[in-house]
């Protein structure tokens, strides 16, 4: 499991890559938090690209819900994006899709949530 | 082992109401359209076969209480839920009110859908029977006493003609019970539960009802999986989605269909068996959920497939 993070404007987009368990998923958390440490108002709105994320049980799933209450505390944005087709059905089954706002793409959610990044985006 | 379901629902018993028959009844024709059904047979084959579940059946409203038949002449139920009253009425059916018999009562709790079955137990009101009760709890004998007493029954607990012992378990420890080995495990509860581990002939049924799996921490993880280990049934409360769990319903007490199925696979668990049923739910609604688990298991499925079904009353699995 890796956790990488490309900033556009205010937007950091933070990619997951592998596979979160019960076994990794405190790792998770803490290779997330820094890239959270700052998503509240007026300050980074944080894109999850969940495209190369292979699975995500229930105590990675729990590692999000955290994550989306905390920002939704500090009147963040914190939204995910590309999930692959498995992680798709589990957010879906799980009912996770009623908590996050998820996109097909990158460039969707930079358009949704700063027009600033997406044009950023597209010229850099 | 064969292993009976009288109850259930979770939290507080239900039933269907006129405007969920009627919408059964509605659903059935529209599919039975066009169908040649003459006789009764040609209707009962189109409702066995070709009807869903959900419309031509009922998962029940009766709240916990399953029955382990290991082929003696005892019985062996988990919980004291409002399903131990047909229970006892298909017992008095089949032997009559004159064969004293004896009961072996496993309490996961204390909370009043897993007991509030009891005085309508018709064996405790007739001389002769035995019952015993056995579980981790403190207070269990006071708890039962409590709910027989005036103003909330009419009839004392202390005027219960049946013989009615109670027994206390330690969680961890295997005993050995009405031919069946035993052994608890305390669980994430108001109040605490305890999950049962039964094996007998080298078959295992796990009762884990009314807990919270949490799988945030990896130790207690791994002490569930033990508990599950290789068993051939695991009965799984799966009141909430996974989201509800880790949000609005945590420390509710109640664990997932998601978690269930990962249990169970970490565990290589044959069998998963979800319930104690969401009461808000209807029948439609729980079979989304046991489809939705069905593919859970089967997009996360690894080398060892895991069957998946749901509970409702009158279902009996061989194990």
């Amino acid at each position: 499991m890796q956790v990488t993070a490309v900033r556009h404007a205010d937007v950091l987009v933070v990619a997951v890559t592998g596979r979160i368990d019960y076994m990794n998923a405190e790792d998770f958390k803490s290779a997330l938090q820094p890239y959270l440490a700052n998503c509240a108002a007026g300050g980074d709105r944080v894109v999850l690209d969940l495209s190369r994320l292979e699975y995500v049980s229930s105590a990675g799933l729990r590692v999000l819900m955290i994550a989306a209450k905390d920002a939704r505390v500090r009147k963040g944005t914190l939204v995910a994006v590309s999930l692959q087709p498995v992680v798709r059905e589990i957010f879906e089954i799980s009912r996770f899709t009623l908590v996050f706002d998820v996109f097909d793409s990158v460039q969707d959610a930079l358009r949704a949530i700063s027009p600033g990044a997406a044009a950023a985006s597209r010229s850099g | 082992m064969r292993v009976r379901f009288w109850g259930t629902r979770g939290s507080l018993p239900v039933s269907l109401t006129a405007e969920d028959i009627k919408n059964k009844i509605v659903d059935a024709l529209l599919a039975a359209a066009g169908r040649n059904l003459k006789t009764r047979a040609d209707a009962e084959a189109f409702v066995e076969r070709d009807l869903p579940f959900a419309i031509s059946h009922t998962y029940g409203g009766n709240s916990s209480c399953v029955e382990l038949d290991i082929g003696t002449e005892e019985y062996v139920l988990c919980d004291l839920g409002t399903g131990v009253r047909p229970f006892g009425l298909h017992v008095l059916a089949r032997k009559g009110p004159r064969t004293r018999c004896t009961f072996h009562v496993f309490l996961s709790h204390l909370h009043w859908d897993h007991i509030m079955g009891f005085p309508f137990f018709p064996h405790a009101y007739i001389p002769g029977n035995r019952i015993v009760i056995y579980g981790c709890h403190n207070g269990i004998e006071e708890a039962l006493r409590r709910q027989h007493a005036a103003p909330c029954f009419p009839v004392d607990f202390s005027g219960l003609p049946a013989k009615i012992e109670f027994v206390k378990l330690e969680p961890g420890k295997r005993s050995r019970h009405a031919g069946l080995d035993v052994t608890p495990k305390r669980q994430l509860h108001g109040g605490d539960s305890y999950g049962y581990r039964f094996e007998h002939g080298g078959k295992v049924v796990v009762y884990s009802t009314d807990s919270e799996h949490k799988t945030d921490d990896a130790g207690s993880t791994q002490d569930v999986v033990k508990f599950f280990r290789n068993a051939d049934l695991v009965i799984f409360d799966a009141m909430y989605s996974l989201a509800d769990t880790v949000s609005v319903k945590e420390d509710w007490g109640h664990s997932s269909n998601v978690v269930g199925v990962e249990l169970c696979q970490l565990a290589r668990a044959k069998h998963l068996c979800i319930y104690h049923h969401e009461p808000v739910y209807n029948d439609v609604q729980i079979a989304s959920v046991l489809q939705e688990t069905l593919r859970l298991e089967e997009i996360t499925r690894g080398d060892h497939p895991l069957r998946v079904s749901s509970a409702y009353d009158g279902l009996e699995i061989a194990v």
